[in-house]
């Protein structure tokens, strides 16, 4: 069965008409979220397999959403007549071809106007999306909710009361004014923001984060490396559709040749059994296998679902604390662009190689959050003797445990939007008033 | 709603002293913490008829607050109205199974909240 380049199209007009959500789709598919953008944003080919369990998930004919070859003059008037809804004036689709053949020009217009809507659309939901995932953008928006909730029961209540007592409304003024400069500072720091955005960017933006989005898919178990040998690394990344960067595809062969080596030196099922008997101790964990500590950090959080284990996070930088990997996990965000937080015990491991760091560490948000974190740095030496030494430090994020024998340490996701205003480590201000 | 007893848990100091004047001038007495630290015990000692409870606080989630509250005897029927950030679906299904009686999404008319608080006081949920 033939399919138009707007396949993709097609099945993002069918999922917004049954408003269900891109990620709810992508789950019921089988599939990562970040994949079936790029499918709904026409920018993959979808496979006949992956269609029918779309189209299964849709409730619908596989033939709704593959059509036959007319060309995409064709599929684009039907776009246009689809998008219209049902209230206005039904476009006539039975007679499509008889317009296209009498207004050629006037077909491709209007074509072409839909394929402007859409792409414009697509930016609305790019924006949407990562509105529902950016801490920066969430606490901004909050903020301003914030600041517009207290502005219109102020105003409405000097509105609605004539008699009303002078200290109050002094005070009432007063709020009025305080909140207006919250909301225009929030409002700059927004603008602001929005201005570094990548305009052209509308999905996965850096070499990193399409790994990421590919080991997320897998929840960043790849269960081929778990073969004593090492599968060909292009066999695995070839036609993978996060992986359209050939940088991408460079960082995932790394990847790929790390996690082998990592479950050789870790075999799952006595790894398993240790994890069981003493705890996520990676330094215990190293000594009871004979490994580095940084293979047992990647072990530990790049270990299959199936292994009942909670949720663990992994964030590793470089010596100049560049993220190079990233596992977030519920309740732990780890910033898209930039540095993290200055207190982050990763920091901490990179200013002193070698010195193991566990500390329970409470994320300041809009409901904070405890973890165990464990950070360690390693430097390596790859050049020879003579260096240069090469640093790379881990930091393990697990479930703080219920027990408070250590004290919380007090970090943040990023200063940005870091409600710790007297934080004596802060680079910026925080937009959080 | 005279002589109603209404405890706000909120941490935006001016939606507060808003929502305090709104429902003070209907004379109902209005007890404002900024802090769900300690609900619990500060709901036994205070015996409110109704609680207005903001989801976001800053060191506790309201939801947080709302299933210990649930899972107390002295409070499981206590109505509690969550106030949640408009369009936060998500954030209402989950107040919504832990046991919030109503709900007003962020910013509200005036006009709404005092209804909604109305008929919670009056036992209605």
């Amino acid at each position: 069965m033939a399919r138009t380049p707007l396949t993709g199209t097609r099945i993002r007009e069918r999922r917004t008409a049954q408003g269900l959500r891109q990620a709810d789709l992508a789950r019921a598919s089988g599939v990562s979220p970040a994949y079936l953008n790029l499918i709904e944003h026409n920018r993959r080919r979808v496979s006949e397999a992956l269609l029918e369990r779309i189209a299964g998930a849709l409730g619908l004919n596989i033939e709704a959403l593959s059509e036959g070859a007319e060309g995409a003059l064709f599929d684009g008037l039907r776009e246009a007549a689809s998008a219209q809804g049902g209230a206005a004036a039904a476009a006539e689709t039975d007679r499509i071809e008889e317009f296209v053949g009498r207004f050629p020009g006037w077909a491709a217009l209007l074509a072409d106007r839909q394929a402007r809507v859409a792409a414009l659309e697509r930016t609305v939901e790019g924006f949407s999306e990562r509105m529902a995932q950016d801490p920066f953008l969430a606490t901004t928006l909050h903020e301003v909710l914030s600041a517009i909730t207290s502005l219109r029961s102020t105003a409405a209540i000097l509105v609605e009361n004539d008699a009303i007592d002078p200290v109050w409304r002094t005070r009432f003024h007063r709020t009025i004014h305080e909140e207006s400069l919250r909301l225009s500072d929030t409002a700059e720091a927004l603008v602001g923001y929005l201005d570094t955005l990548d305009e052209a960017e509308s999905g996965l933006s850096s070499p990193q984060e399409e790994v990421e989005a590919w080991l997320t898919r897998h929840g960043f178990h790849l269960a081929a490396l778990e073969a004593a040998r090492l599968p060909a690394a292009e066999a695995m990344i070839a036609g993978v559709p996060e992986l359209a960067s050939s940088a991408a595809r460079t960082l995932a062969t790394a990847h790929i040749a790390h996690a082998h080596a990592d479950a050789q030196a870790l075999p799952l099922g006595p790894f398993l059994h240790a994890l069981a008997e003493d705890g996520p101790d990676p330094a215990r964990l190293a000594a009871r296998f004979g490994a580095p500590m940084p293979r047992v950090f990647r072990r530990l959080a790049c270990l299959p679902a199936s292994a009942g284990q909670p949720p663990m996070g992994l964030v590793v930088c470089d010596g100049s604390g560049s993220f190079t990997f990233r596992r977030p996990m519920p309740g732990f965000s780890v910033p898209r662009f930039g540095a993290g937080c200055p207190l982050w015990p990763l920091y901490e491991a990179l200013s002193r190689p070698m010195q193991p760091i566990r500390a329970v560490i409470e994320v300041a948000g809009r409901v904070p959050q405890r973890f165990l974190s464990y950070a360690v740095c390693q430097p390596v030496l790859p050049g020879g003797f003579d260096g240069p030494q090469v640093l790379e430090a881990m930091m393990l994020i697990v479930p703080a445990p219920p027990e408070r024998s250590l004290p919380d340490r007090a970090v943040g996701v990023s200063c940005r939007i870091c409600p710790r205003i007297a934080c004596p480590a802060r680079r910026e201000p925080s937009i959080v008033a | 709603m005279r002589d109603k007893h209404i405890v706000l848990i909120e941490d935006e100091p001016n939606i507060a002293e808003a929502i305090r004047f709104i429902l003070s001038r209907e004379g109902v007495r209005v007890t404002h913490h900024a802090s769900g630290a300690g609900a619990l015990a500060m709901l036994q000692a205070e015996r409110p008829d109704v609680l207005v409870l903001d989801l976001m606080l800053p060191d506790r989630s309201g939801l947080e607050i709302l299933a210990e509250l649930r899972a107390a005897p002295a409070f499981a029927a206590l109505p509690v109205l969550m106030l949640t950030a408009r369009g936060q679906n998500r954030d209402r299904e989950a107040a919504e199974r832990a046991g919030a009686s109503a709900f007003l999404a962020k910013p509200f008319a005036n006009a709404d909240l005092l209804a909604v608080v109305r008929e919670l006081a009056r036992g209605g949920a």
